[in-house]
């Protein structure tokens, strides 16, 4: 079912309504244009560039500019809505100070690490990376060099960027700013089902009784499913709203049961919630006897924090937090008496009537819950051990994969899932759940390349953080960022990022659409296409893999992240990267350049440029000369097929709206692990966790700890950072929409009116947040949106000019890697 | 201890200070082109415009930014002020504009006796405006200017 341009107009309601002479009549007026030879204009899809929630947008395009965008009323994700940041799209690519050519710092004409940006050429600035990377390779091997991507990658870009780094240059030091985001998530998912991403899909609110809200701010970091959630609620007025968080948010609007609890306690929470339901004897014991089995993790596993700090040296199990071992459920029983209501209400502050109530929820069998969660429990020190105390109670009452009943994991990018999780662009993963530990995927994965056995390193490489401090000590020393700003998105940037970045050692490229302050403290910036000036996919939350085809081209010289990977690995004879013994043993390569190895492959250049779709451009396709995203495509998708990760063919989703994988013989699923909806379940089983060898999910006992930093006499207050509803991440893209700047216009510290009175300051004053690690100015806001108690304070990051990440804490879950940006300690004074 | 602090603080800003690179900060507008190690006094808190002209929408699907304050307004479970003007019902009285016809109409399009409940919540997509001025110019075109332009062409 090919659509036409004309199909795609008719068929979308409200795009017809927008060209003007929609209401063509015989008579013609003249102040308005009527003539379709002017006011056509050419509609197409696309998802949405900012969260994961994965909203579709139809997009209009005129005389090569984006000219308008609306929610799509053909997507299942958003049926016609868009969040504000969604429906101001159409100005995302225009703000005045586009990078559209390569920067190099220079002084008198030569490369300087302290000299001034000056535009070079694409072939000059080529030649400089290339030459750093030689000598890396040269002088260090792999080790030296890294990469840091995103999870706002398209799913080729991640493809193309895990195929350079692991086969090319034969390093794992790759990583994506999803590591900040989603890496507890996918070692919750793996630890427990043995398989990454979400058994549910968003479907599960239309038919949930119950929604729980672990610590997400749905309303404004996830706000279209936030309108299926109220449409929920307040159409089927049975529906319940339990809202848990360490402040009062915009959720709590809608919360029938407001919950805050002091940071760090939802562990506690948790723990009491399956102590209930085993107590109050409402265990599924039909379900639990067929499809779970039980393990103790270790305890005392540090911080993740620098391996000299003294709370690592004081961690038992520091160096083997991820360890575990099989119990029985009275162990796990046994282990969760601790977590009654005197101890809970204690580290949590919540009454035991609210802790029942809640916990009620989920051992009522007559109730479908619905619990979401994204970077409160992510973003955590014991992220995975919040993750899985969710699983936990989930599969003790056996609501899981059923419509209704869904622990959902949320994702903060729009292809987290999409690329960073499926694609693999961790520092220890493959494509398709895969990992560079286990023999059999390294070997899967060079057959599927077409690269020599061993040429994938069997050791996992730096992970965002660890690529961080390893900039600053000087063993990685050419590193190349794409997509994302870590300079003001990671913690502790005054100790830890700036130094690195600045290291007279170390060469940085920065591929960016607008000057951010990663890109300032890069030495090479390249300037990159961004969303629809490129054809692209993303994979959403819910497993929806979703495409969209370039619809106007990239102002100056700016290239994709692909181009620039793809044309960048031609400057390299495979002789400059592979060992000699590699190429003794496998004499074919030889005289081959690395783009040859890697892209003309007789995979990825497969598919010629007859299979374009002529109604859209394709830079990169006709630069390289065949069609290059399908090639890529298609050879991607063989990592997952027959492995319960199938995704369907590449011409199938640019004439859908997505598909939830895995695709088999065309078909989509909604609910994994469910007999009745996933091809994968043994015959005649309702439930199968097929992931996992022995087909069953498991229960962990894990407890509750203290985080890395609490408050003290120093720092007397909690310090949280987040997002807010009008900006995206750094605010790269929104700020530079003048709507969304006004509306929120600078950070803020939100605090409460006594604690402003108690240091003699108040509304709008400027105030500093100091932290042992650095300090920030900004000023106080004592209304608006969010209500704090006394001693929990909260900054959004979305602002350059107030970085609040001088302040926060490296800290991460040791097992993930994921930093806790959501509790450190601080001090607020009066400037 | 704390004169101490301080004392560090400042020698570690000198230091830093003086290795900061000559052309930091200079692209970076949304920082004011402030060198990352050093602190920019924060903006002032920006006044929300409030009975300021109904704003123009760059294209017809664009959600209109509210054109007046919304300080203390009640959005939740139990009442939702917005509405108390702006609904269909009220707007006769009230004289303000009635909500778009697509707030009537639930998932499938389908036209509903009142507000679509996924509608509900106003400030998801629509926004209040401060007089903050733009750090960063935008060059968005509006599709009646490249009407004209292409109109002007082809006479």
């Amino acid at each position: 079912m090919k659509l036409t341009r004309r199909d795609f107009i008719k068929s979308s309601a409200v795009a017809t309504a927008t060209t003007a002479a929609g209401m063509s009549t015989a008579v013609q007026a003249q102040n308005i244009v009527t003539d379709a030879q002017h006011t056509q204009l050419q509609w197409s899809k696309a998802p949405c560039r900012f969260c994961g929630v994965g909203c579709g947008v139809n997009v209009a395009v005129r005389d090569n500019r984006v000219v308008a965008t609306h929610g799509d009323m053909q997507s299942p994700v958003n049926r016609g809505i868009n969040c504000i940041k969604g429906y101001f799209l159409s100005k995302i690519m225009y703000g005045e100070d586009r990078l559209t050519q390569p920067l190099l710092r220079k002084t008198n004409g030569e490369y300087d690490k302290n000299g001034e940006f000056t535009p070079v050429s694409w072939d000059e600035a080529f030649d400089v990376m290339a030459e750093k990377y030689k000598a890396a390779l040269r002088e260090k091997g792999p080790g030296a060099i890294g990469m840091f991507g995103s999870g706002q990658w398209t799913i080729w870009e991640g493809y193309v960027a895990n195929k350079l780094m692991k086969a090319g240059f034969r390093s794992n030091n790759l990583d994506p700013n999803a590591r900040h985001c989603m890496a507890s998530a996918v070692f919750g998912f793996m630890r427990t089902f043995g398989s990454d991403e979400p058994m549910g899909c968003y479907e599960d609110i239309e038919a949930a009784d119950a929604f729980v809200l672990w610590g997400a701010n749905m309303a404004e970091m996830h706000p279209i499913l936030w309108t299926r959630i109220t449409d929920r609620r307040l159409s089927h007025p049975h529906v319940r709203v339990s809202v848990l968080s360490t402040f009062e948010h915009r959720s709590f609007e809608l919360a029938d049961q407001p919950i805050i609890f002091t940071p760090q306690a939802d562990l506690a929470i948790l723990n009491y919630i399956a102590r209930y339901i085993i107590e109050n004897d409402r265990v599924n014991w039909d379900f639990v006897n067929e499809n779970v089995r039980f393990m103790e993790g270790n305890v005392d596993i540090g911080y993740g924090l620098r391996p000299e700090h003294r709370l690592e040296l004081a961690a038992h199990n520091a160096r083997d937090s991820a360890g575990a071992r099989d119990i029985d459920f009275e162990r796990f029983r046994e282990f969760l008496q601790q977590y009654d209501a005197d101890m809970v209400t204690e580290i949590s502050g919540v009454p035991k009537r609210q802790l029942d109530a809640l916990a009620e929820l989920y051992a009522d069998p007559d109730t479908k819950v619905m619990s979401f969660w994204t970077m409160g429990f992510n973003q955590h020190t014991r992220g995975v051990w919040a993750n899985h105390m969710i699983y936990n109670i989930h599969l003790l009452t056996g609501k899981i994969s059923t419509p209704g009943n869904s622990p959902f994991s949320l994702t903060g990018q729009p292809s987290a899932c999409g690329t960073a999780r499926e694609v693999g662009t961790f520092s220890h993963r493959l494509p398709a759940d895969m990992v560079v530990t286990n023999d059999h995927h390294r070997r899967y994965a060079e057959e599927i390349w077409r690269v020599p056995e061993g040429t994938i390193q069997s050791q996992p490489g730096a992970h965002a953080v660890l690529q961080n401090r390893m900039l600053k000590d000087g063993d990685i020393n050419v590193y190349w960022v794409q997509c994302n700003n870590n300079v003001q998105a990671a913690a502790n940037l005054v100790e830890e990022t700036y130094p690195g970045y600045r290291n007279p050692d170390n060469f940085i490229i920065v591929s960016e659409a607008y000057p951010t302050v990663t890109a300032e403290l890069a030495d090479l910036i390249l300037p990159a296409a961004m969303w629809v000036e490129k054809e692209g996919a993303y994979g959403n939350a819910e497993r929806r893999t979703q495409f969209w085809q370039q619809m106007v081209t990239a102002p100056g010289e700016a290239r994709s992240d692909m181009w620039q990977m793809m044309e960048f690995s031609k400057r390299f004879d495979i002789e400059e990267v592979w060992p000699e013994a590699m190429l003794d043993a496998n004499p074919e390569y030889r005289g081959k350049t690395l783009y040859e190895v890697l892209f003309r492959n007789g995979q990825v250049d497969a598919y010629g440029l007859d299979e374009l779709n002529p109604d859209f451009g394709n830079d990169e396709s006709h630069h390289f000369g065949y069609y290059v995203q399908k090639g890529l495509f298609e050879e991607y998708a063989r990592f997952g097929r027959g492995k319960g990760k199938d995704l369907d063919s590449f011409d199938s989703y640019h004439q859908s709206r997505g598909k939830l994988w895995p695709v088999v013989d065309g078909q989509e699923t909604r609910w994994r692990y469910n007999g009745d909806y996933d091809p994968y379940v043994e015959e005649g089983r309702k439930i199968h966790f097929y992931a996992q060898a022995d087909g069953r999910a498991i229960i962990y006992a894990v407890p509750y700890e203290p985080p890395a930093e609490a408050p003290s006499e120093d720092y007397p207050l909690w310090l949280v950072t987040g997002r807010v509803l009008e900006h995206w991440h750094s605010g790269s893209m929104t700020r530079r929409v003048p709507e969304l700047h006004r509306a929120y216009p600078q950070a803020v510290v939100y605090m409460h009116p006594e604690d402003a009175r108690e240091l003699g300051v108040r509304r709008g004053s400027e105030v500093r947040i100091a932290s042992p690690r650095g300090d920030m100015h900004t000023r106080v806001e004592t209304r608006g949106r969010n209500r704090m108690p006394r001693g929990v304070v909260y900054v959004p990051w979305f602002d350059a000019s107030q970085l609040i990440n001088k302040v926060t804490l490296d800290a991460t879950d040791p097992i993930s890697k994921q930093t806790d940006f959501k509790k450190c300690a601080c001090r607020i004074e009066a400037v | 201890m704390r004169l101490f602090t301080i004392l560090t603080c400042l020698t570690a800003f000198f230091l830093l200070a003086l290795q900061s690179v000559a052309s930091e900060g200079e692209l970076d507008a949304l920082r004011a082109n402030v060198p990352l190690l050093q602190e920019p006094t924060p903006e002032p808190l920006y006044q929300v415009e409030d009975r300021s002209r109904r704003p123009v929408r760059e294209y017809p699907m664009q959600p209109p930014t509210i054109p007046h304050r919304i300080d203390n307004y009640q959005v939740d479970l139990n009442a939702n002020r917005c509405m108390a003007c702006h609904a269909r019902s009220r707007i006769g009285e009230t004289q303000a504009i009635m909500v778009s016809v697509t707030h009537y109409m639930d998932r499938e399009g389908n036209f509903l006796g009142d507000l679509s409940p996924r509608r509900y919540f106003c400030m998801q997509c629509h926004v209040p405006q401060t007089d903050a001025p733009s750090r960063v110019g935008n060059t968005f075109v509006d599709m009646s200017d490249l009407i004209r332009e292409s109109r002007q062409r082809s006479e």
